[in-house]
């Protein structure tokens, strides 16, 4: 319960900045924002300048009834048109300056962006219709940790994220760490993360990808550099089974039902990867990809009918008997 | 070959105004001579009357008013699917609308706005004034220009059929694969697409092709190169871009995807060695032209407009010109920058980043000669004014969004955010409706003979551009906020409730201008205050012609003495006499310096353009069912190129003329 409340606070209190370009929590998205600040200032006033000058321009001396459209068109007298070539002029050159200075800052930034400084690891993350798998790579086969749906990242490190897709085109973003970089299938691409302030982010999809695009956020979990370490060896582990028989009968349901043949847990005879791996599913804060808090009623919700939360959603309708659902609940619960 | 160069007995000759010489003879036209050609001309230009005339017509204004009508209504439609949008997105997790229709709707009102409303628009306004801005009686293939009409219509018709049967498409109006592959996108509604996309090229194209070729044959007499007005400038420049730009989405949505689609090729599949990418690059090849082929002919409606009402002509020409011809080159280097986001080399993009920055300075260019302009006369308020002051008011906000985009790491912020869906109607409400309306209140009295209410136009210009402004410049928080587009809801607790809230308050204040509008269009065309020929005083040859204009458009062929006939020659216009009046023959000029080079016998009114685009229709619409429609409808289409092309006996080829020695001279 207390669990709950704090995902629930969490996620209410963190809104405003969580997923905002504005509150850059990276040293590379602190440098695009100070560059957004100042093309807007600049541009901003190049923008009143020009409306100025129009109406000016109009106002200056305007005519106000229809006969004055009958007085003959005059001729510019060559001087007035002498100035008027030279201010004109000069207000080319000075936009073309203002541009080049504009092109050498991005090209700047940019650079300092393409660095790909050391990093403490390698997460590979896949995007499905519509949800996100997330895979802390290792050297070694049997460290590999595989999540969904949730991101976690260390503080202060510089972690490599490898982007691919099993089906569309997908787009990972997290605004106030990194900008956007395209999940292409036939294509690995790679950017590196370098978060330096603990807290609770929101990435969302940012590649039109059908019918559920509007509901594939990632939450994205900044731990202090100590507390990812702890995380990743908890994740590490594998599922155990449960103590009490309700969830163990829950898992009977689980393996024998129709959960095992889209989703995998470690530890159990479930491989399956056309869904999320669940072996962590009672840890995450957010079901459904980000768009439900996790709590048993939501989850209950979500298993027996999907389509109500995500109309489109791959995941199928599962009529369970009440005791089948109770004792699913319970061992899913136990999947911390 | 064989034509020999003969002077007729009827051979042409100046009948000269009096700018031509300095003691001007008496004039050879009295009023008497001219009202018996103007009785035979029109005998010989209009066409049987009733539907079936309305079916067989080939004159440019008929096609082009029906054009613009057409390309209006898409304006309403695709206006409707945007306050749907709207209503869904006021508040989070509204229930209006689901993710299936959502996705039809949205990728209809993008499909809509930019294949059936924009391109067409601009097309249709070329192709109405083009003709009678150059002098000329119709436009070099009348009826090719039917032809693209129909073809268009049965797009629009296909398009709006198919989504009143829940087949709408789906996957954007980019049609990024593979979602929109046969993988991802089953059933029939990205061929619906696919297809839509290709009447509309086919349209286009032959848009372009009549007004490159009117713009550079059919000229009147005197107009060389540097004397075309800016307008015809914008539309020669843009149908040179469509002729360039079509042909990369006709491969990549007709010759690939529908393949992809219909046939199983595999050119998007990356399992079989196919490229997800090679789409992106073919589609914006095209994509981003596109955006400035809808913009510059709008960029040319405003020249005349603020030289009218500044009551001086135009500052920086030539300036102005080549702004337009920079613009339309560049246009075709920046396609890149709609896809920073995907895993491109960061050397390659920054070309892209420099080009997209570059191409602004064109535009500045006439925004400051039309300041110039203004500075240099005085200038009068009217509702068409009000537009063009209403035009870089949002397009300047866009443009400068637009700058800002072209930076690499600011655009992977905000790229398929709200904060572009923002940037582009600014640029595109601001860059191409505004100036349109501004157009419609400057040329409603040519093409209707009234007057549009100004009084109403206010009302109009202040709420529409209130109703923009409110509505999408909100969108740039949104994007800053982290909200993507093209998503049916949101989340309550993203926070994004309040500003999308303002948006659609906005966009109600905007349907109420457009209503406004349309009974503004009601009442004047019924009721207005009828203009006469010239009401604004302006300078175009478009004005030297009653308003409505005769269906033949002149008497005879005026001769133009510099870049503002009427401005520039006191009195009457000088004439050319001695075209034929007992059929509808035309003059031809020369291309740089628009000498009288030959006489050329125009087509008359024809059934076989519609029946040639129902064939299309046939093949296009088929060829989603089985490869065997394309066959079918090609072969039934023969006939239709058979009876096109039947000249019968009444057809001669064309006839060399005299150039007059005095014009010679003149030039």
């Amino acid at each position: 319960m207390r669990r709950v409340a704090l995902a629930a606070v969490l996620l209410l209190a963190a809104c405003a900045g969580r997923q905002n370009v504005l509150n850059p929590v990276s040293p590379g998205n602190r440098q695009v924002n100070t560059l957004f600040w100042w093309m807007l200032g600049v541009g901003a006033a190049v923008w009143a300048l020009v409306i100025v000058a129009f109406l000016w321009a109009s106002l200056r001396a305007r005519r106000r009834t229809r006969e004055d459209l009958e007085v003959p068109v005059e001729p510019v007298p060559p001087e007035a048109n002498r100035r008027a070539t030279r201010i004109v002029g000069g207000l080319v050159a000075l936009t073309a300056i203002i541009l080049l200075v504009f092109l050498i800052y991005d090209f700047t930034v940019g650079r300092a962006l393409a660095a790909h400084p050391s990093r403490a690891l390698t997460i590979e993350i896949i995007g499905h219709q519509w949800w996100w798998e997330v895979r802390y790579l290792d050297p070694d086969p049997q460290r590999i940790v595989v999540d969904a749906n949730e991101l976690h990242l260390p503080a202060g490190d510089t972690v490599q994220v490898k982007l691919l897709s099993r089906d569309v085109i997908h787009s990972f973003w997290v605004p106030n760490i990194i900008g956007k970089r395209d999940l292409i299938p036939g294509y690995v691409s790679s950017i590196f993360l370098s978060p330096d302030r603990p807290g609770v982010y929101r990435a969302q999809c940012a590649e039109f990808c059908g019918h559920e695009h509007a509901k594939m956020a990632l939450p994205v979990v900044v731990h202090p550099r100590d507390g990812f370490s702890q995380w990743l060896q908890r994740a590490r582990t594998p599922a155990a089974a449960p103590a009490d028989s309700l969830a163990l009968a829950g898992r009977t349901v689980f393996l024998a039902g129709s959960c095992s043949s889209c989703h995998a847990i470690t530890g159990e005879p479930a491989y399956a990867s056309l869904g999320p791996d669940l072996t962590h599913l009672a840890s995450r804060r957010t079901l459904a990809a980000g768009t439900l808090v996790n709590t048993p009623g939501n989850l209950a919700g979500w298993i027996v009918d999907p389509q109500a939360v995500k109309p489109g959603a791959l995941m199928p309708a599962n009529a369970l008997a009440p005791r089948d659902l109770r004792a699913l609940l319970a061992y899913l619960e136990t999947l911390k | 070959m064989t034509d020999p160069v003969r002077p007729l007995p009827d051979a042409p000759g100046v009948a000269p105004g009096p700018a031509a010489a300095p003691s001007p003879p008496p004039p050879l036209l009295d009023a008497d001579a001219l009202a018996r050609d103007a009785e035979r001309l029109e005998a010989v230009w209009r066409g049987p009357r009733g539907f079936w005339g309305w079916l067989t017509s080939v004159d440019h204004k008929s096609i082009g008013k029906r054009y613009i009508v057409t390309a209006f209504l898409m304006f309403l439609a695709g206006g409707i699917e945007a306050a749907m949008m709207r209503a869904q997105l006021s508040g989070p997790l509204r229930g209006l609308i689901g993710p299936d229709r959502y996705n039809q709707i949205f990728t209809t009102h993008g499909s809509t706005m930019m294949f059936l409303f924009a391109v067409p628009m601009m097309n249709a306004m070329g192709l109405y004034f083009v003709p009678l801005m150059v002098g000329a009686r119709n436009v070099a293939f009348p009826r090719l220009n039917a032809f693209g009409y129909y073809t268009y219509l049965v797009g629009v018709v296909f398009l709006y059929v198919s989504l009143f049967v829940n087949t709408g498409p789906d996957a954007g109006w980019t049609s990024y694969v593979p979602l929109a592959g046969p993988e991802f996108s089953p059933g029939h509604r990205v061929d619906v697409w696919a297809q839509l996309v290709t009447f509309t090229e086919i349209a286009a194209l032959a848009a372009a092709v009549n007004i490159i070729v009117t713009t550079f044959k059919l000229r009147a007499p005197g107009m060389s190169l540097n004397r075309i007005p800016i307008f015809v400038w914008s539309q020669l420049v843009v149908s040179f871009m469509i002729v360039f730009a079509m042909p990369a989405v006709a491969t990549a949505s007709t010759i690939q995807l529908a393949a992809d689609r219909a046939v199983g090729t595999q050119w998007f599949n990356p399992a079989t060695g196919g490229d997800a990418l090679l789409w992106q690059h073919i589609f914006w090849f095209f994509g981003h032209p596109e955006v400035y082929i809808v913009f510059l002919p709008a960029l040319g409606f405003v020249t005349p407009i603020v030289e009218t009402f500044a009551r001086r002509r135009v500052f920086g020409y030539t300036a102005i010109v080549l702004a337009n011809i920079t613009t339309g080159f560049f246009a075709f280097g920046l396609w890149v920058h709609h896809m920073f986001a995907t895993p491109i080399p960061e050397l390659g993009q920054s070309l892209f980043t420099a080009a997209s920055m570059v191409i602004a300075i064109p535009t500045g260019v006439q925004i400051f000669c039309w300041i110039a302009t203004l500075f240099l006369g005085r200038s009068r308020m009217t509702t068409a004014m009000l537009f063009v002051l209403g035009f870089l008011f949002t397009f300047v906000n866009g443009g400068i969004t637009g700058v800002m985009l072209a930076s690499v790491a600011f655009d992977k912020q905000v790229h398929d955010t709200f904060f572009v869906v923002a940037h582009l109607h600014y640029v595109l409400l601001g860059g191409a409706v505004l100036p349109l309306f501004a157009g419609f209140y400057f040329w409603f009295p040519k093409i209707t003979g009234r007057m549009l209410s100004e009084t109403l136009g206010a009302w109009h210009f202040w709420l529409f551009t209130i109703g923009v402004n409110v509505t999408f410049f909100p969108m740039h928080i949104l994007g800053l906020q982290g909200m993507p587009r093209r998503i049916y809801t949101y989340l309550p607790e993203t926070g994004w409730g309040g500003l999308n809230l303002l948006a659609s308050a906005g966009a109600v204040v905007i349907a109420v201008s457009v209503i406004l509008f349309l009974i503004n269009v009601w009442v004047s065309w019924t009721a207005g205050a009828v203009a006469g020929p010239n009401p604004w005083a302006s300078s175009g040859l478009d004005w030297a012609t009653a308003s409505p204009p005769p269906v033949y458009n002149f008497v005879h062929p005026v001769v133009v003495e510099g870049r503002h006939p009427l401005w520039d020659t006191v009195g009457p216009l000088a004439v050319l006499t001695g075209l034929r009046t007992d059929r509808r023959e035309e003059l031809i000029t020369t291309t740089f310096d628009a000498l009288p080079d030959h006489r050329h016998q125009s087509p008359r009114h024809s059934i076989w353009p519609l029946y040639l685009a129902l064939c299309m229709g046939v093949v296009w619409i088929g060829s989603m069912f089985s490869p065997w429609f394309v066959l079918g409808g090609f072969a039934l289409s023969l006939l239709g190129l058979l009876g096109w092309g039947w000249q019968g006996s009444r057809a001669s080829g064309p006839e060399l003329v005299a150039t007059p020695h005095d014009l010679v001279e003149a030039s």
